[in-house]
């Protein structure tokens, strides 16, 4: 079922006083797409991304996210999205089976959901012998799975990754994305930026943003047709340096 | 030698960071340290810096001893830490002035090693330095461990973080500051960026896997590999993984690159596997092998 828009992005602009962080852009994403949205530093990204997750009210333009209006109903968006980034993920002084707990609540889970989903968790991702230690103390591959997991807990519509593979070893970046891939079959739409441009290949589509606008927005393959490249890291490097 | 590495190690507490670390780096050669975080790239880095002390093992860089002689190092090593060691409240151009300051020299004396990079941010002189954008705060922290005309300069993760553009915009940079007879020793966890160093050693969990060339170092690797597509990457992985002859199967972009453990296999086989497990757009054709697989080969 890949028909139905679960983002719809019309005209949708961002402004801190004269400068445009994000100009009108547009673009639309299907249910269990993978969606890669890339850009240089600086180009917009986040500052388009905190938008679609109800955390920053737009200048103008309109969007949806999981059926959910940005302007009138943040709340109803946030409840129905997953969102995970580099930054911002886990508790590091907590133990893994209390920031499981803890973001279960959050997202309003109760009590027996929180241990059915965390005894899915220990058996999927082979959680024993960790359950029970500070995530502080474990690798870094460790922590973006158990908080790609934690992101979805509630099973949520959108999952939103921002960055969330830099600095791991080369193993771990694939079988997180075999993750992504799972996640995708399931149904659940991934919202993903990265810096890997082969990761841009991995995609269903990409869009690529520069200065605060969509520059290009299609498949990977069409993509290095439209711009006559073999690479999206040729496609990218065309597009960003102009 | 410009750096001279021998039987290093470093513990902290339980976690051995660097375990019997030995290499060497050539006068004006750029050798890179490529492996992901938690490899221990950045401790090496500290103890060639003076900043650590290593467990045992002894090391030198400019010939100088980096414990006995570690304030000499100081002065002909140019440092720039992962996180940029900027001083944020601190225009562009203070942060220079501050930097050639300290170490006895002036911004005039040295301008025409970072001529070519400080143009680009002398736009922006009066500007803190943290309201810069990653990538200027990279061009402005590299002037700033250049400007005492370091033989050697450290660069720990300079592009981790930085978008493509950003990213080949800075190897041209070293490349060009190799030129002119500066050794540079750079990590990096972006596999692409390794092909572009004279010569790499792969490292992760304090333990050096193999030092070469980049052209030399694929060339380790036992398998011949081939990219594999259907229309459906996800059922590909899983209908690879239930292959009873795969040896290894890791997405490569658009593609997958597929091992297989028979010395004499024949593609034509697997596409008929492929085939009976439903796939469709069936592509299956030799591939080269790259730094990424190897390092993955010798990490598994």
């Amino acid at each position: 079922m890949k028909s139905k828009n679960v983002i719809k992005v019309e005209n949708l602009t961002k402004k801190f006083g004269d400068f445009i962080a994000v100009n009108a852009i547009n673009f639309e994403v299907k249910t269990g797409e993978i969606f890669g949205f890339l850009g240089a530093n600086g180009a917009g990204k986040t500052t388009a991304m905190k938008m679609l997750i109800g955390i920053s009210t737009p200048t103008s333009g309109n969007a949806e996210v999981a059926g959910f209006d940005v302007f009138t109903n943040p709340e109803g968006i946030k409840k129905s999205i997953g969102y995970m980034s580099q930054k911002f993920a886990l508790y590091d002084d907590l133990t893994v089976k209390e920031n499981i707990t803890f973001f279960g609540g959050i997202y309003g889970l109760s009590r027996k959901q929180i241990e059915e989903k965390r005894g899915l968790l220990v058996e999927e991702l082979g959680l024993h012998d960790i359950i029970n230690k500070l995530v502080g103390s474990l690798p870094l591959g460790w922590k973006q799975k158990i908080s790609f997991s934690v992101a979805l807990l509630h099973n949520p519509k959108i999952v939103f990754l921002d960055e969330p593979t830099g600095g791991v070893d080369p193993i771990t970046r694939r079988q997180f994305w075999e993750m992504i891939y799972k996640t995708a079959n399931n149904g659940t739409t991934v919202f993903v930026t990265t810096h890997y441009m082969d990761e841009a290949e991995y995609c269903d589509r990409v869009s690529i943003m520069v200065d605060g606008k969509i520059e290009a927005l299609n498949t990977p393959t069409q993509l290095k047709e439209q711009f006559k490249a073999s690479t999206m890291n040729d496609v990218f490097l065309k597009l960003a340096r102009g | 030698m410009s750096i001279s590495v021998q039987h290093i190690n470093k513990s902290f507490k339980k976690v051995q960071a660097l375990n019997n670390i030995t290499f060497d780096v050539k006068e004006g050669e750029l050798f890179g340290l490529i492996g992901p975080d938690g490899a221990g790239k950045t401790t090496l880095f500290r103890i060639l810096t003076t900043l650590l002390f290593a467990d045992n093992g002894k090391a030198t860089v400019a010939n100088f001893d980096v414990v006995e002689n570690y304030k000499s190092i100081r002065n002909h090593v140019g440092y720039m830490p992962g996180k940029f060691s900027l001083y944020q409240d601190l225009t562009v151009e203070e942060n220079l002035e501050f930097f050639a300051t300290i170490f006895g020299t002036t911004i005039e004396e040295n301008y025409d090693l970072i001529k070519d990079i400080y143009i680009q941010i002398e736009p922006f002189k009066t500007r803190r330095a943290g309201k810069l954008s990653g990538g200027m705060k990279q061009k402005l922290a590299l002037c700033c461990a250049l400007i005492h005309k370091p033989k050697v300069l450290f660069l720990d993760e300079p592009t981790t973080g930085v978008d493509p553009v950003s990213r080949k915009e800075f190897w041209e940079m070293l490349k060009r500051l190799q030129t002119k007879g500066i050794t540079i020793l750079v990590s990096t966890p972006y596999m692409d960026e390794a092909a572009l160093c004279d010569r790499i050693a792969l490292i992760q969990d304090g333990r050096i896997l193999e030092i070469d060339t980049p052209k030399e170092i694929v060339k380790h690797y036992p398998k011949k590999i081939y990219n594999v597509k259907t229309d459906n990457m996800y059922k590909l992985i899983e209908c690879l993984n239930s292959y009873e002859h795969l040896y290894s199967v890791y997405p490569f972009g658009e593609y997958v690159h597929y091992t297989d453990k028979r010395d004499n296999f024949n593609p034509k086989e697997l596409y008929q596997f492929l085939e009976e497990m439903d796939a469709v757009h069936i592509t299956i054709e030799p591939t080269e092998t790259t730094i990424e697989d190897t390092f993955m080969e010798l990490a598994k």
